[in-house]
C-alpha cells in the first residue's frame, strides 16, 4: 500500500482541471440549448416543443429531488445499529 | 420422450447439482460451460409446446417455447453465463452451485406453459437463491436471508392458492392472460407483485440483495425480478393498475437512492425503479409498450449486472461498499471504474447505450397513448435514475473525494466478465436490431431521431449540472452512515414491538383475571386453614375437662330445651 504523497499526482487532483469539469458541464448545457433550433423536435406533447423543455425538466426535477430527499432523510433516518438492537 | 429433456433449464439444474463434486479450473470450465450448452438448447429449440404430462389428471405444460419464453430463456442463459464467469475466483462451492440451479429454475419459470409448473420453478428460485444471500456467512446476512426467504414463499403460496381457484372455476391450469377479474387472479396479482417489488411489498430487494455475496447480488439481480416482469407482461397485459403501480415504482425509490449509503443498496433501490418502467409498459399493454417492456428488461440485466459486479468489485477490494467511506478509487481501479461508468450511461439511457434504445421505447408509449402524468413521472424519475445510479454510484466510489484506500485492480475474472457486459451495453445501444429482431412484436421503432437524442441529452446534461451545482454549494446532503426506515420497518421493528407489547398487555391481564377467581378460593382456603390446621381452632387436642365441660353444657342445654 502507497501513502498518498508518494505517488504519481493525477489529472483531476488538482482544483483547476476539477474547475474546468465543472465549467464544462456548463458549456455542454449551452451548446444543447444552442443546437436546439437545428433540430425538428417531434413531441407526443405540445408543451415539449417548448424551449429547451428537457433541459429545465431536468434540471428543476433533479433539484427538487435532492431536496426532497434530503428532507426525508431528516425524518426517516436512524443509526446504523437501529435494527440490530433489541 | 416428452421434450423436458430439452429445456435448458434442466441443464442448468442438474448441471449445478456436480458442482460441489468439482475443484479448481474444472469446476470454473463446468460452470461456463453450463450456461453455454443451454443457450444452445435455446437455440435448436423449435417453437411449441412440449413436455405435456398428465399430473394428478390436469394437463401440464413444462415447455412452452415461443418469442417472449426465448427471450427471456436467453438473457437469462447470458445473465447466467456472465455472473459464473463473475463468481470464477470464488472458492466456495456453495455460490456456483446455488446461482447456477437459481438460473435453471428462473429459465424453468419463464418456460412453464402451466400455473403449477410456474409455481414449483416460482419456488425453486425462492430457496437456491437465498444460499447466495447466506454464502456471505454473517449474522446479519443470515437474518436478511430469512425474511427474504418468507417473504418468496408467501409469493409462492398466493401463486398456488390463485391457481387452483382458477382451476376450479375454468377446469385448466394453463398459464394464458388473466385479468385482475378472473377466478384468483388478484392472487396471482399480489404473488406476482410481491416477487416485482411493488411499492409496500419492495422491501425484501433492497433488505436482502445488499447483504448478499459480491457474486451472489450479481446472480440476484437478473432473475427473480425479471421472472415477475415476464409473469405480469404474459398474465396481466394492459391492466390499467399497473400503469400507476409502476409510475409510483419508478418515483419513490430514487429518493431513497439519493440518502443511501451502502452503494449496492442504492442499486437495488435504482432496480425497483427500472422495474417500474417495465410495469408501466405492461399496464399500457400496446405492442410498442410490451416491446419496450421485453427489450429493457433485457438491457436492463446487462447493465445492473454490470453496475453490481462494480461495486461487487469494490466490496472485494477494499471490504466496505459505504459510500462515506469510499472515494477516489478510481486511481486503484481503473479499469473497474470504466466499466462503471459504461454501466452507469447505460442506465441512464445515454444515447448509444443500452438503456436509450429500450427505455425510450417505453417513454414513447406512454406519450403516444396521452398518459401525460405517467409520462411526465417517468421523465422524472429518468432525470432521477441518472442522478443516483449514473452519477452518484460512480461518483461516490470512484472520484468524490480522495479516500486514501489505495486497492488492487479487481481480479480477472471479474474484470473479463465487466468488460463482456460492457461490450453488450455498447452494442446493444449502438447496434439494437439484433435486439428489436427478437422481441415479441415486430418493431417499427426508430431510436435515433434527431429529437429524441437531443432531447434525452438536455434531460442528462442539465441534471448533470443540478448535480454539479448542488455538489459545488454544499447543498446535496453527504453520505452518512445511517439507517434510512423503509417499509421493512413494518415486519422488522413495528411487529416485533407490537408482539412484545401484546404478549406484556397479556401477561398483566392474566394475572388480573387470576386474580379475581383466586380471591376467594384463597379466602376460604385461609378459613379452613384458620379453623383445621394442626394449630387449628378445630383441630387442636382438646383436655379431657375441656370435654367433659362442654359435654356438661350440652346436656344443660337440652336438658332447658325439652323442658320447654
Amino acid at each position: 500500500m502507497m501513502r498518498p504523497g508518494s505517488e504519481r499526482e493525477y489529472w483531476l487532483d488538482r482544483k483547476e482541471n476539477v474547475d474546468k469539469v465543472y465549467w464544462g458541464v456548463w458549456v455542454l448545457c449551452a451548446l444543447l440549448f444552442l443546437i436546439e433550433p437545428l433540430v425538428h423536435k417531434h413531441g407526443d406533447f405540445a408543451f415539449e416543443n417548448w424551449f429547451g423543455f428537457h433541459g429545465w425538466y431536468g434540471f428543476v426535477a433533479s433539484v427538487g429531488l435532492v431536496l426532497a430527499a434530503k428532507l426525508l432523510r431528516v425524518i426517516l433516518n436512524r443509526p446504523e445499529d437501529y435494527y440490530d438492537r433489541h | 420422450m416428452t421434450g423436458i429433456e430439452l429445456s435448458p433449464a434442466w441443464t442448468l439444474i442438474a448441471g449445478a447439482a456436480l458442482v460441489p463434486f468439482l475443484r479448481g479450473v474444472a469446476r470454473g470450465i463446468w460452470t461456463i460451460a453450463l450456461p453455454l450448452a443451454g443457450m444452445v438448447q435455446l437455440w435448436l429449440l423449435p417453437a411449441g409446446e412440449f413436455g405435456q404430462l398428465q399430473f394428478l389428471g390436469e394437463q401440464l405444460v413444462l415447455l412452452r417455447v415461443d418469442r417472449w419464453s426465448v427471450l427471456f430463456s436467453l438473457i437469462f442463459l447470458i445473465a447466467a453465463l456472465l455472473s459464473s464467469i463473475y463468481a470464477l475466483h470464488v472458492r466456495d462451492w456453495v455460490q456456483p452451485t446455488a446461482g447456477l440451479a437459481y438460473a435453471g429454475a428462473a429459465i424453468g419459470a419463464v418456460l412453464a406453459g402451466d400455473l403449477l409448473t410456474l409455481f414449483a420453478f416460482w419456488e425453486l428460485t425462492a430457496l437456491t437463491s437465498v444460499f447466495l444471500i447466506w454464502a456471505r456467512g454473517s449474522e446479519r446476512a443470515y437474518r436478511a436471508g430469512m425474511r427474504y426467504i418468507v417473504i418468496q414463499l408467501v409469493s409462492g403460496m398466493l401463486l398456488l392458492f390463485g391457481a387452483l381457484q382458477q382451476l376450479a372455476a375454468t377446469g385448466t391450469l394453463r398459464f394464458e392472460h388473466i385479468g385482475l377479474d378472473a377466478p384468483g387472479g388478484l392472487l396471482i396479482f399480489l404473488a406476482f407483485g410481491i416477487k416485482c417489488a411493488f411499492p409496500l411489498l419492495h422491501n425484501w430487494l433492497q433488505d436482502a440483495y445488499p447483504e448478499a455475496t459480491e457474486a451472489g447480488t450479481v446472480f440476484l439481480s437478473a432473475f427473480t425480478t425479471k421472472l415477475a416482469v415476464y409473469a405480469l407482461a404474459r398474465g396481466f397485459a394492459g391492466t390499467e393498475a399497473l400503469i400507476w403501480i409502476g409510475a409510483t415504482m419508478t418515483a419513490f425509490p430514487i429518493f431513497y437512492a439519493v440518502i443511501e449509503n451502502d452503494l449496492r443498496r442504492v442499486l437495488a433501490y435504482s432496480l425497483n425503479n427500472q422495474l417500474g418502467f417495465m410495469v408501466v409498459g405492461i399496464g399500457i399493454g400496446t405492442e410498442l409498450a410490451l416491446n419496450g417492456t421485453a427489450s429493457h428488461a433485457f438491457s436492463h440485466i446487462l447493465y445492473k449486472a454490470l453496475l453490481f459486479m462494480s461495486m461487487g468489485a469494490v466490496l472485494h477490494r477494499v471490504g466496505t461498499i459505504n459510500g462515506s467511506e469510499l472515494g477516489g478509487l478510481y486511481k486503484s481501479m481503473p479499469w473497474t471504474a470504466g466499466f462503471c461508468i459504461v454501466g452507469a450511461a447505460s442506465i441512464s439511457a445515454f444515447p448509444l447505450f443500452s438503456g436509450f434504445v429500450s427505455k425510450s421505447m417505453l417513454l414513447s408509449a406512454a406519450a403516444g397513448e396521452g398518459h401525460l402524468i405517467t409520462w411526465l413521472v417517468l421523465l422524472f424519475a429518468s432525470a432521477g435514475v441518472f442522478h443516483h445510479s449514473g452519477i452518484k454510484i460512480p461518483y461516490f466510489a470512484f472520484f468524490a473525494h480522495d479516500s486514501g484506500k489505495r486497492c488492487e485492480e479487481a481480479p480477472l475474472n471479474m474484470l473479463v466478465a465487466m468488460a463482456i457486459t460492457a461490450a453488450l451495453c455498447i452494442g446493444i445501444g449502438v447496434y439494437p436490431d439484433p435486439l428489436y429482431a427478437m422481441l415479441p412484436f415486430v418493431v417499427e421503432y426508430v431510436p435515433y431521431t434527431g429529437s429524441h437524442v437531443l432531447t434525452q441529452l438536455q434531460l442528462l446534461v442539465f441534471s448533470a449540472l443540478a448535480f454539479s451545482v448542488l455538489m459545488r454549494t454544499g447543498i446535496y446532503p453527504p453520505e452518512m452512515r445511517l439507517v434510512n426506515l423503509d417499509s421493512d420497518w413494518v415486519y422488522r421493528r413495528f411487529a416485533p414491538t407490537l408482539v412484545q407489547a401484546i404478549g406484556a398487555g397479556a401477561a398483566v391481564a392474566w394475572r388480573e383475571l387470576r386474580d379475581v377467581f383466586a380471591r376467594p378460593v384463597r379466602g376460604a382456603a385461609a378459613w379452613l386453614v384458620r379453623h383445621h390446621a394442626p394449630e387449628g381452632l378445630l383441630a387442636r387436642t382438646w383436655t379431657t375437662g375441656g370435654m367433659a365441660m362442654w359435654v356438661a353444657l350440652l346436656l344443660a342445654a337440652y336438658l332447658i330445651v325439652y323442658y320447654y
